[in-house]
C-alpha cells in the first residue's frame, strides 16, 4: 500500500483507493481465508450463529476505532514502544464492548465469555495497526479497519451458520428444521459443534474462494 | 467376448469421445470399459516393467481378502440377532437375516462414495479412481448393523471429499478414507456408534422378546465396566460369535484374509506383525503394573477382542496412508499396537482404540519417513566417507 503521508492535495471520501480498502479484505485479502490469521477464535466461539454475529460485530467496533486511535498517536507513538501502545488501545476498546456487551446481552457475553477479553489478542488487530494505521491518516486506517473486521465477520457467520444448522438444527436459537424431519430419523450432527468441524469449514470456505479466485492459488 | 468388445468400440464409444453426444461422461465410460477390457493405453516412451497388474485389480485383491469377513459378519449378524431374541434357527436362516441387514449397507457405501467420485472425475477431468472399491466395502465392515443408511451416505460422502478429494485423489489422502468415515460418524453420531445397543439388530416383530439377561455389550465394554465375568471365552472371541461391528468379531476369518493378502503381495506382513507386536509389548506391560483388573488380562486377548485384528490386517496397511519405508513400516506398526491399547486400557472415555490409533499414525507416516530415509542418507554418506579416507590413505 502506497503511503501518502506528503500528499497535501485533498482526497475524496471514498476514492477509488478508499473503496479498494474497504473491499479488497473481503475477498482476495480476507483476513481469515488467504492470510489465515485470527483462525483460534472462529474456532471457540462459531457454534451458534448468535454469538459469531456478536463477536464480529464487536471486533468491527475495536478494529474500527483502534485504527483511527492509532492513526491519530501514529506521530506521537515512539517506535520502540508501539507495540504496548497498541495493546493498551486495544485493550481498553476491548474493556468498552465488553461492559456493553454485559449491559445489553448478557446471555451472550456470558456464551462468549473469556473470548471476548481475548479480542486483545486477535492477531488480525494488530496486524492491521502494525501494518497499517501507524503509517496511514485517519480515515483511511479508518475504512482499513472496518474492512477488515467485516471481512474476518463474513467467515465467522458463515461458519457460524452451517455450525448450528447442522449441529444444532437451529438458527439464532429458532428451530429451524422442522420437528417431521427429525421424526423421519434426521439426527443432529455432533461433530459440527466440536472445534475440528469449524476448521474444516473454514477448509471448505478457503477451497470455494480459490476455485473461483484461480490468482490466489500460490502453488502452480 | 470379441462381439461385445467390437459393439462398446464401434456403438458405445463414439459417444463419449470428444465432440460426442455424451462427451462429459467420458471418464465413467472409461471406468467401466476398463472393468470389461483391459485398457487400451500403452506406454509411450522409456522402459518398463510389464506387468498385467494395476490398481483396479490391485483392489480387487483386497475385495477378495475382505469376502471370508464379509461372510462370517453376515451370518454373526444372524447369529446375535437370533440369540438375543432366544430363537433357535439353523445356519441359513442366520445367514440370510444377516444379508438383509448388511447389504443394503454395502450398497448405500458404494452408491454414494462412487458418486462423488464420478462426479469429482468429470469436474477434474482425471480417471476414476478404484480406490474406493475397496473404501467402499470396508465402510460397512467397521461400522455397527445398526446405523442408519443415511449416516453412513454422509459419512462417506465426507470422507470422500475431505479425506481424499481435496487431497487430490486416490493416492494423495493423508488419513484412511474408511476410517475417517468411521470417526466422522463415532463423533457426530455417537449414540450409534458407541453404547452396548446398536451392536445387535434388535428391532422386534410383534411376538418376540428380548431374552433376560440381554447386554449386547461387546467384550471390550464389559472389560471397561470391569465385570470379568460376563465377557467371552477367548474361544468365543477367537472365531468371532461375540457382538461387534460388521466385519471385525472374527480373528479367524480375518486371519484368511491376511493370508490371502499376503500371499498376493498387497497387503504388508510387516505392518501386520509390528502391530502385534507394538499390542502384545503393551499387554505385557500393562501386566506387569495391573493396577486394575483390565491390566491384568493375557495379551493375546486383547488381539482377538474389538478391531484389532481387523485394523491391523485391513486398515493400517493401508498402502497410501502407512509408512512407505521398511523401517518406518516397523515403527509405524508397532505404535498403532501400543497407543491402540492404551486408549482402550488407560482411557476411560473410549473402550476401543484402533480408529483412533490408526489416524493417529496415519497423520506421523510422513513424518516417519521423513526421517528413516534422512538416517540412511546420513548412513550412506558415513560410508562415502569412510571409503574416501581409505582410499586417500592408500
Amino acid at each position: 500500500m502506497s503511503q501518502n503521508n506528503n500528499n497535501t492535495q485533498k482526497e475524496a471520501l471514498f476514492s477509488p483507493k478508499n473503496q479498494k480498502l474497504l473491499s479488497n479484505p473481503l475477498g482476495k485479502d480476507n483476513p481469515i481465508s488467504v492470510q489465515v490469521l485470527g483462525i483460534c477464535s472462529v474456532l471457540a466461539i462459531t457454534v451458534q450463529l448468535q454469538t459469531s454475529l456478536v463477536m464480529a460485530i464487536s471486533v468491527v467496533a475495536v478494529m474500527g476505532f483502534a485504527n483511527v486511535i492509532i492513526s491519530l498517536l501514529r506521530k506521537t507513538i515512539p517506535p520502540r514502544i508501539r507495540i504496548i501502545v497498541q495493546l493498551t488501545v486495544i485493550a481498553s476498546l476491548v474493556i468498552l464492548v465488553d461492559q456493553v456487551l454485559k449491559a445489553y446481552v448478557y446471555d451472550v457475553s456470558r456464551q462468549l465469555s473469556v473470548f471476548v477479553g481475548l479480542i486483545i489478542t486477535n492477531c488480525i488487530i494488530m496486524g492491521r495497526l502494525e501494518a497499517f494505521a501507524l503509517n496511514n491518516k485517519p480515515w483511511p486506517s479508518f475504512l482499513d479497519g472496518i474492512g477488515n473486521a467485516a471481512g474476518y465477520g463474513w467467515v465467522l457467520l458463515t461458519v457460524g451458520f452451517f455450525r448450528e444448522l447442522f449441529g444444532s438444527g437451529t438458527l439464532m436459537g429458532y428451530q429451524v428444521i422442522p420437528n417431521a424431519v427429525y421424526e423421519m430419523g434426521y439426527e443432529n450432527n455432533g461433530f459440527m459443534i466440536l472445534p475440528p468441524m469449524a476448521l474444516i469449514t473454514v477448509g471448505v470456505i478457503i477451497w470455494v474462494q480459490r476455485h473461483k479466485d484461480r490468482s490466489l492459488v500460490d502453488v502452480s | 467376448m470379441k462381439a461385445l468388445h467390437n459393439l462398446v468400440e464401434k456403438k458405445v464409444k463414439p459417444h463419449f469421445e470428444k465432440g460426442g453426444r455424451l462427451e462429459k461422461f467420458y471418464r465413467s465410460f472409461e471406468a467401466f470399459e476398463t472393468f470389461l477390457f483391459v485398457s487400451g493405453n500403452v506406454t509411450k516412451r522409456g522402459s518398463h516393467i510389464r506387468d498385467a497388474i494395476d490398481m483396479k485389480r490391485t483392489m480387487f485383491h483386497v475385495i477378495i481378502a475382505l469376502i471370508p469377513v464379509l461372510l462370517f459378519g453376515m451370518w454373526n449378524v444372524g447369529s446375535q440377532h437370533y440369540q438375543a431374541i432366544g430363537l433357535e434357527v439353523d445356519f441359513f436362516d442366520k445367514f440370510v437375516f444377516g444379508l438383509i441387514k448388511v447389504v443394503p449397507l454395502i450398497i448405500v457405501s458404494y452408491a454414494s462414495g462412487l458418486a462423488v467420485e464420478f462426479i469429482f472425475a468429470s469436474i477434474r477431468d482425471h480417471e476414476v479412481n478404484e480406490g474406493f472399491l475397496v473404501t467402499g466395502m470396508l465402510i460397512p465392515l467397521i461400522i455397527p448393523v445398526t446405523t442408519p443408511l443415511w449416516m453412513v451416505a454422509v459419512a462417506t460422502v465426507f470422507a470422500v471429499i475431505i479425506g481424499k478429494e481435496v487431497f487430490g485423489g486416490t493416492g494423495m489422502n493423508i488419513l484412511n478414507p474408511a476410517l475417517l468415515a468411521r470417526a466422522f460418524l463415532f463423533f457426530a453420531y455417537p449414540a450409534h456408534l458407541s453404547g452396548d445397543d446398536v451392536w445387535i439388530y434388535t428391532n422386534l416383530q410383534e411376538g418376540q422378546q428380548l431374552i433376560d439377561g440381554f447386554s449386547g455389550a461387546t467384550p471390550l465394554a464389559v472389560l471397561a465396566t470391569g465385570n470379568m465375568q460376563s465377557l467371552p471365552s477367548a474361544m468365543e472371541m477367537f472365531i468371532g460369535t461375540i457382538p461387534g461391528s460388521v466385519g471385525e468379531t472374527s480373528t479367524v476369518a480375518i486371519l484368511l484374509g491376511a493370508l490371502i493378502l499376503v500371499a498376493t503381495g498387497v497387503g504388508s506382513l510387516r505392518i501386520m506383525l509390528s502391530v502385534l507386536a507394538g499390542g502384545v509389548f503393551m499387554g505385557l506391560l500393562f501386566n506387569l503394573f495391573a493396577v486394575n483388573e483390565f491390566m491384568t488380562i493375557p495379551p493375546y486377548h486383547h488381539l482377538i477382542m474389538g478391531g484389532f485384528a481387523f485394523g491391523a490386517v485391513y486398515m493400517a496397511t493401508d498402502p497410501v496412508s502407512a509408512s512407505q519405508t521398511g523401517t518406518g513400516k516397523y515403527i509405524y506398526g508397532f505404535l498403532i499396537g501400543v497407543i491402540t491399547l492404551l486408549i482402550r486400557v488407560v482411557n476411560p472415555a473410549y473402550p476401543e482404540g484402533m480408529m483412533l490409533a490408526i489416524l493417529f499414525m496415519n497423520v506421523f507416516a510422513p513424518l516417519i519417513d521423513h526421517y528413516v530415509v534422512g538416517a540412511n542418507i546420513k548412513r550412506r554418506l558415513g560410508r562415502l566417507k569412510n571409503l574416501q579416507v581409505k582410499m586417500d590413505s592408500e
